[in-house]
């Protein structure tokens, strides 16, 4: 399964392993993945559901604890750091665009995009600065103000994607981003991630089961029953 | 990260409201029952806090300050004899029925202060002259004597009734603090006191005291106890001694308690039960914000400043309306009420364990949130 590639993997996924519940009731989730993702490329993530593409998100951006195998991030052990120092890698070297955005609905679009910012302790000040410029990159500066609640679901969607690159993350992580969108919006929105998001020094892993986006990715690789069933790159062409 | 979790919290007013309403609601119920509490101690020992002397000389046998045991008139000059004692007077004190000349009866309580000094006398003086107690008769009431007897239209200066058939006449009006068991008190000379009761063999019922500049009155109290064989109490001493008496003897103890505790409980119950759920309603966002590399500590620390910033205003809020209710009870000092800054900062330390517990149920939770929840 494993592709020959030029440069070394920036995500180096090796034999990981994942169960769910106990005795009887175990699940085996992800049994055995290898995988790499290398700088400037998105790779998606698909596969019925089930089949374990979330969880192997989830142990990638270091938030789901594996029981075997080894995750490399940008050279970084990322399954041997201990819990705080994981944290505070995820926070320094990822971004996350969300299934249901997880925008918090007391802040304002700006304020919204400056959370990672200031969990990175920069100033209020200037993390909204920031945020704006941000904003102004996925065409929502005249929304910076808005609550979420005013704002469509395309649009917190672009929110969030601000949110996610605002502090240049090496990794961007995104879970079924256009699930809750509508067809059109859907393809802006991934439109707009690879415009943005995706960039010489960052590899974007996107995990969809919607054929429809399929054409924006530049290699995917296909989960079923927990294993990787096939990784195969995709023909730009194609988008048109 | 602070201005998140404020905006976190008074974002979702509703909530924010609710947990707002009800510590409000626990801090108004523990102040405001507390304070009456205080207030009722504070008039079941008036008659020392009226009365204003540093050393009471009593039966060594004495429970509290309206439970008279009389002692012999010698003690008197015995307490003067002890050394570091500046003075010492009689003082009278019982229980009379007083003959309106409407024919109404009313139980009195009778206070005879030594003549040539009036010591023990009520510091405010609301109509009339306190010293015109010396003259022929004379009487002064306080306002609460007056107000039970049928108020200024049937008892004002110049009033005459009998006390014992004997002619009592009104000469001043004091203001007092009002008693527990709000029976009038009617002051008199302790000469024309002891005219007025049935005579008993012995008449004198306290001794008041005070002890010379420099000379503790801890030490004159002990000392007088040692040289007399008498009780002696200075006047807080006393006053504790009355109020346990009363704590021990009535109901009030426990059913102030109980109302204080309940709004503890309640106020707990409230904070907590709206904390935890405004915390899971938000795990999906503590989740993203671990997800995105708030470390737990960040995430407790916003979880304690909520807490905290909303119990604090609630603390803020409920004490301002039973301060608002006690002002109000106050004016007319109709209803006991004493606010003390003990009693704030003991509802001050209830608040905050109600706040830190709702908040470290909150902290546990988080602490064991998977972020992986941002996903699902």
């Amino acid at each position: 399964m494993m592709e020959t590639h030029s440069q070394p993997a920036a995500v180096r996924v090796r034999g990981i392993v994942k169960s769910f519940g106990t005795g009887d009731t175990q699940v085996t989730v992800l049994k055995g993945i290898d995988l790499d993702i290398y700088l400037g490329e998105m790779l998606l993530l698909v596969g019925e559901s089930g089949g374990g593409k979330t969880t192997l998100l989830s142990a990638i951006a270091g938030i789901l604890d594996i029981d075997a195998g080894d995750i490399d991030v940008l050279g970084v052990p990322l399954s041997s750091l201990p819990p705080g120092k994981r944290t505070a890698f995820r926070g320094q070297t990822m971004g996350f665009v969300y299934q249901q955005f997880n925008l918090l609905p007391a802040l304002t679009a700006a304020e919204n995009v400056a959370v990672p910012l200031l969990i990175q302790k920069v100033g209020h000040h200037d993390a909204v600065r920031r945020a704006r410029i941000m904003l102004d990159r996925v065409g929502l500066g005249d929304r910076s103000d808005f609550l979420p609640k005013n704002l469509s679901g395309g649009q917190q969607q672009r929110v969030a994607i601000a949110r996610a690159l605002v502090n240049e993350p090496r990794l961007l992580i995104c879970d079924e981003p256009t699930a809750a969108l509508d067809g059109p919006n859907g393809q802006k929105i991934m439109e707009l991630l690879r415009e943005v998001g995706r960039s010489p020094h960052r590899c974007v892993v996107v995990v969809t089961h919607d054929s429809r986006i399929f054409q924006f990715g530049d290699r995917m690789a296909k989960l079923t029953d927990g294993r990787i069933v096939g990784i195969e790159p995709i023909m730009q062409e194609d988008m048109a | 990260m602070n201005y998140i979790a404020l905006k976190m919290l008074f974002g979702d007013r509703a909530k924010y409201l609710m947990l707002l309403c009800g510590l409000t609601f626990a801090v108004m119920l523990i102040v405001q029952q507390g304070s009456i509490f205080w207030g009722l101690m504070m008039w079941s020992q008036s008659s020392i806090s009226n009365i204003n002397a540093p050393i009471w000389v009593t039966d060594p046998g004495i429970a509290q300050v309206d439970e008279v045991k009389p002692i012999t008139e010698t003690a008197v000059d015995r307490v003067r004899s002890v050394q570091g004692v500046e003075w010492a007077v009689p003082l009278y004190k019982g229980l009379l029925r007083a003959r309106l000349a409407n024919g109404e009866y009313h139980q009195i309580t009778l206070t005879g202060l030594e003549s040539s000094t009036l010591i023990g006398r009520p510091t405010e003086v609301l109509e009339g002259r306190f010293e015109d107690i010396v003259q022929p008769d004379a009487v002064v009431l306080d306002q609460w004597t007056v107000e039970r007897m049928g108020g200024p239209s049937v008892v004002t200066i110049g009033t005459v009734f009998e006390l014992n058939d004997k002619l009592a006449r009104v000469v001043a009006i004091a203001k007092t603090q009002k008693s527990f068991t709000n029976i009038p008190v009617v002051y008199t000379t302790y000469e024309r006191a002891i005219r007025y009761m049935p005579r008993e063999r012995r008449i004198l019922s306290y001794v008041l005291a005070k002890a010379k500049d420099g000379v503790p009155t801890d030490l004159v109290t002990a000392r007088i106890r040692e040289h007399t064989g008498l009780g002696a109490f200075t006047a807080e001493e006393f006053s504790w001694k009355t109020i346990r008496w009363v704590l021990k003897n009535t109901g009030i103890g426990i059913n102030f308690g109980t109302t204080i505790l309940l709004g503890f409980i309640v106020g707990m119950a409230i904070a907590g039960q709206t904390f935890y759920l405004f915390t899971v309603e938000n795990l999906r966002q503590f989740g993203a914000l671990k997800a995105m590399g708030a470390s737990g500590f960040t995430l407790a620390r916003m979880i304690l400043l909520q807490a905290f910033t909303v119990g604090l205003t609630g603390y803020g809020v409920g004490v301002g309306l039973a301060t608002a209710f006690g002002v109000l009870a106050a004016k007319t000092g109709d209803l006991p009420f004493a606010e003390t800054w003990q009693l704030l900062l003991l509802v001050l330390v209830a608040l905050l364990t109600i706040c830190g517990a709702s908040a470290l149920i909150s902290i546990i939770k988080l602490v064991r949130l998977e972020p992986a929840i941002v996903f699902r």
